[in-house]
């Protein structure tokens, strides 16, 4: 169901935690869905240079934000802002249809995290558009249907 | 300990069973030795009707029942289907109003919920916290319009027993019939239709070691039922099809098996089981066993963690070889997680944290402790990772 690079960030997760002197923090999802991820970055003149997550949720979502946590490390906040979910499914190798909703929290986090840099910055948040979260279907081994 | 590091452990007995090496030697004659059609004349079918006969027996002894009171058919959900489907169509004359749970399984829910849009109206009981059903509120929700009873003799998420002696009682105190699906209770909760005063009873071979797709209902003599597949004239003109010959010899031989020793059977499960609970309660704070401490299959296991969601708790139990389930909605489409667990009343993230551990003939004292072993490690991790733990319950961070 998975991929081997999904394997890889679920058993062994990549900037798990939290900066103590994050300059922006996103969180995006909630218990009841089932999917929290909370973002945070440090942010150097135009540029991240540190980005941590903690996450909630299955094994899609702890991978998506391992996976996009490393993908705006060394980025400015443009070109962070820019990632898109299927970048994150690409670097990923793929994401069943149903998780795809985890790679668009993924992305909807950092965009949160990047707003919350730019607010306490005292400058406009950016237009995050429309939450994607919360979209996709089913999911594997359910003891209800045994 | 290292991901590297595994062993094959089976615990999702509930999910399905292995095939024990009897049942598969009693059913290997019948597909290429034996294979006539057990409704021609000609002594070449004659093996294959005995063979269909002999496993109606032993499934009729299993249930205290008698031979002509067992439909063959092709699983546990045909059997849900058709008895409630088939004494709804008989007895529409008589009534439109059918009593269930609101934790029985899919194949009854979902069953019910197509009756509703025909113009049934169906009431679903709540449970309490342990998932136990209240016969006093079957009683209340019993009308002059009522036809059918049905309530799960054991639940298959939490295990619940539920007190289907009473409901039989009530039921039938007000003339209406009662189905139960016994899917998940037969080889574990000891059935005689009668004592237990039974009209319509479901079963399903994959769940004591026999095959899958093979399944059966009971009928009590004189319930009136309308069949659900139609077509030819076997199983005494109540369900079409030529027989899965094979198939239900198989559910035959594994019936009675399953059915031999129940309560040493029981024991040595359970024995098993509640050290997995004890060990599992006494290693990883902030978690709780769902379903009832006591009224509960032998096999059964059911935790919630807080912080964690199941399936990040499954994939990482599966990289260490060990096969389990959970409550979890995990995606998103309906929010909902299992409706048992939210039936029970636990809060949306509880349920979605949730595993069930359900062992089995194969399990082994070793595999209990591989679990305990493994198990704390992989929630310290995902409580690690996770955002709504609690500082305190998180062990320091390494990096
Ligand atoms: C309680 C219960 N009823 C019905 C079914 C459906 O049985 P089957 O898979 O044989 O259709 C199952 C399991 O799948 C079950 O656990």
């Amino acid at each position: 169901m998975y991929t081997d690079v999904v394997m890889e960030h679920i058993t062994n997760p990549q900037n798990v935690g939290e900066l103590a002197d994050a300059d922006g923090v996103g969180e995006v999802g909630s218990p009841a869905c089932g999917d929290i991820m909370r973002i945070s970055i440090k942010v150097e003149g135009d540029r991240i240079t540190d980005a941590r997550f903690r996450t909630f949720g299955c094994a899609a979502a702890i991978a998506s934000s391992s996976m996009a946590t490393g993908m705006v490390r060394g980025k400015s906040l443009i070109e962070a802002w820019a990632i898109s979910n299927a970048d994150v499914v690409d670097a990923l190798g793929g994401l069943p249809p149903a998780k795809v909703h985890c790679s668009v929290l993924a992305r909807d986090a950092i965009r949160a995290a990047i707003n919350d840099y730019r607010t306490r910055q005292g400058l406009d948040a950016w237009e995050m558009g429309s939450c994607g979260c919360c979209g996709g279907s089913g999911c594997g081994s359910r003891p209800e249907n045994g | 300990m290292n991901d590297k590091d595994q062993r094959p452990v089976y615990m999702d007995h509930a999910a399905t069973t292995f095939m024990k090496p009897e049942v598969l030697a009693a059913m290997a004659p019948y597909f290429s030795r034996y294979f006539g059609n057990p409704s021609s004349l000609y002594r070449f079918a004659r093996e294959s009707r005995k063979g269909v006969e002999e496993a109606r027996s032993q499934v009729a002894t299993a249930l205290g029942a008698e031979p002509e009171e067992i439909s063959f058919c092709a699983g546990g959900s045909e059997a849900d289907n058709w008895a409630i489907k088939g004494v709804a169509s008989a007895l529409r004359k008589k009534g439109d109003h059918i009593i269930t749970t609101a934790i029985e399984h899919h194949a009854v829910l979902h069953t019910c919920e197509a009756l509703e849009k025909q113009g049934y109206r169906v009431t679903y009981l709540p449970v309490d916290e342990f998932g136990r059903v209240d016969p006093g509120d079957v009683e209340d929700a019993i009308t002059d319009r009522t036809i059918l009873v049905s309530v799960m003799t054991a639940n298959n998420e939490i295990g619940t027993v539920q007190p289907i002696t009473e409901i039989g009682r009530v039921a039938h105190a007000h003339g209406v019939l009662f189905h139960t699906d016994a899917v998940q209770a037969v080889g574990a909760v000891p059935i005689d239709v009668d004592a237990l005063g039974i009209d319509l009873l479901s079963l399903s071979g994959h769940k004591f070691y026999g095959p899958k797709g093979t399944g059966a209902l009971y009928i009590r003599r004189g319930t009136r039922i309308e069949s659900l597949i139609h077509g030819g004239g076997q199983e005494r003109g109540r369900r079409a099809g030529t027989e899965n010959v094979p198939g239900i010899v198989g559910l035959g031989r594994a019936i009675e098996l399953a059915t031999a020793d129940i309560e040493g059977h029981n024991r040595r499960i359970a024995a098993m089981r509640d050290r997995l609970i004890r060990g599992v309660l006494g290693s990883i704070p902030d978690t709780r066993l769902n379903g009832h401490p006591k009224q509960r299959l032998p096999n059964n296991a059911n935790f919630s963690f807080r912080y964690v969601e199941g399936e990040s708790i499954l994939l990482l139990l599966d990289a260490h070889g060990i096969a389990a389930s959970t409550g979890s909605a995990c995606s998103s489409a309906s929010l909902e997680p299992s409706h048992v667990l939210l039936a029970i009343g636990l809060p949306h993230e509880e349920a979605h944290g949730s595993l069930r551990l359900t062992l089995g003939d194969a399990n082994t004292e070793d595999d209990v402790d591989y679990i305990l072993e493994v198990l704390p490690e992989v929630i310290g991790r995902l409580r690690q990772i996770s955002p709504l733990t609690p500082a305190c319950a998180r062990v320091p961070e390494a990096d």
